[in-house]
């Protein structure tokens, strides 16, 4: 069977292993906050030391029919079906941005239920199908 | 285990031109299908558009450059307990394929993310620990490059091989685990595919085309390897 020799490097070896995961665990749980891309709004809700000047990103879904646009600014509600972020922007969109869709906001908080967005991105989710399909499975839905 | 066999150094010497050679031409054959299907026949997606079509050059290549590095990984905790040398042999050749992968896979993703996103590069937990995947890559070439003692290379190599093997889980759960920007996987083993068959099929056939390429690709810097390696050997000997 295995000499001494092996089994010594094995037993070490596994050690050096179970360390590593451990250490590695403990660094992301500190390191949370900066692991994490975005809060959702029951994040933002839920937390109570949220810095109002520093710069967060909030991400979700665009609430359907919140889109207002106007002269100056876009002003949209981002949620994650639970609660809801009011989110004021003004520049340029990416075109994948749409209601019902992913979104990431990045900017700062005004208060927990407002937010001003200087960057938006949009967010998109696993599923892949050509048009016809999406049509076709509306269709079924309604 | 006949098969494992087959890439014993001694045995890989004996690997005819002519086994490459019928590869490639596999290879050509099955690219030109992948790449018809998957830039012409394929239908455009609902909500990217034709964009989607870079996800058949991206999905395989970040699958590729996690394998290669597993592999590695898995070499290197063999060859550091079971002192099997050729295991480092099989992994040094493998590295700067899987480099390369790791690349294509980053800069596509960038293409992608630019018209999607609206932004080519965002520090999120999927994109920065593919980059760090790629340093491992960078620093395990490096080891053999500077290096010259092969006993040191090999052990120093083999180290950030097995640190590196820590990495891909991350990767591959950081989607799960945390936030991301990076949407979640498409094609998992619990559940059916998100993704439509008519735009599976294209993506597994590039899949195929790539894994064909690494094949030849290594086969080639294996045989090479294991060349330089004896020769060394005769050398000090001399």
């Amino acid at each position: 069977m295995l000499s001494k020799k092996v089994k010594s490097r094995i037993f070490f070896l596994f050690f050096v292993s179970i360390l590593a995961v451990a250490i590695i665990f403990f660094t992301f749980r500190s390191l949370e906050e900066n692991v994490v891309y975005f809060l959702s709004p029951t994040d933002i809700y839920n937390k109570t030391d949220i810095p109002f000047k520093k710069k967060i990103r909030v991400g979700g879904l665009v609430k359907i029919n919140s889109v207002k646009k106007s002269e100056t600014s876009i002003n949209f509600i981002i949620t994650d079906l639970n609660k809801e972020i009011i989110v004021s922007y003004n520049g340029l969109l990416p075109n994948l941005f749409s209601e019902g869709k992913g979104v990431v906001a990045e900017g700062k908080l005004k208060d927990k239920k407002y937010f001003v967005a200087d960057k938006i991105l949009a967010k998109h989710d696993e599923n892949y199908m050509p048009p016809e399909v999406k049509k076709a499975l509306e269709k079924s839905n309604n | 285990m006949t098969m494992f066999k087959n890439f014993f150094p001694s045995k890989i010497l004996l690997l005819k031109n002519k086994v490459i050679n019928s590869l490639v031409v596999l290879l050509a054959i099955v690219l030109v299908i992948g790449l018809t299907y998957s830039l012409l026949i394929s239908p455009p997606d609902y909500i990217q558009g034709d964009s989607v079509r870079i996800m058949y050059i991206h999905v395989p290549s970040s699958f590729i450059a996690l394998g290669c590095f597993g592999f590695i990984g898995i070499a290197s905790i063999c060859n550091l307990i079971f002192k099997i040398k050729f295991m480092s042999l099989l992994a040094k050749s493998l590295a700067p394929i899987g480099c390369v992968f790791s690349l294509i896979s980053i800069v596509t993703g960038s293409f992608w993310g630019k018209p999607t996103w609206g932004t080519w590069w965002v520090w999120d937990a999927r994109l920065t620990s593919m980059a760090i995947l790629f340093l491992f890559y960078i620093a395990y070439i490096l080891t053999w490059k500077f290096i010259d003692s092969f006993e040191r290379a090999n052990k120093t190599s083999s180290i950030i091989g097995i640190i590196g093997l820590f990495n891909l889980p991350i990767i591959k759960y950081s989607v799960d685990w945390w936030n991301t920007l990076h949407q979640p996987s498409s094609i998992t083993l619990t559940s059916a595919p998100t993704i439509h068959y008519t735009m599976l099929i294209p993506l597994i056939i590039m899949f195929f085309a790539m894994i064909i390429y690494l094949l030849i690709i290594f086969l080639m810097r294996y045989k090479t390897e294991v060349m330089k390696f004896k020769i060394d050997k005769k050398k000090n000997y001399e």
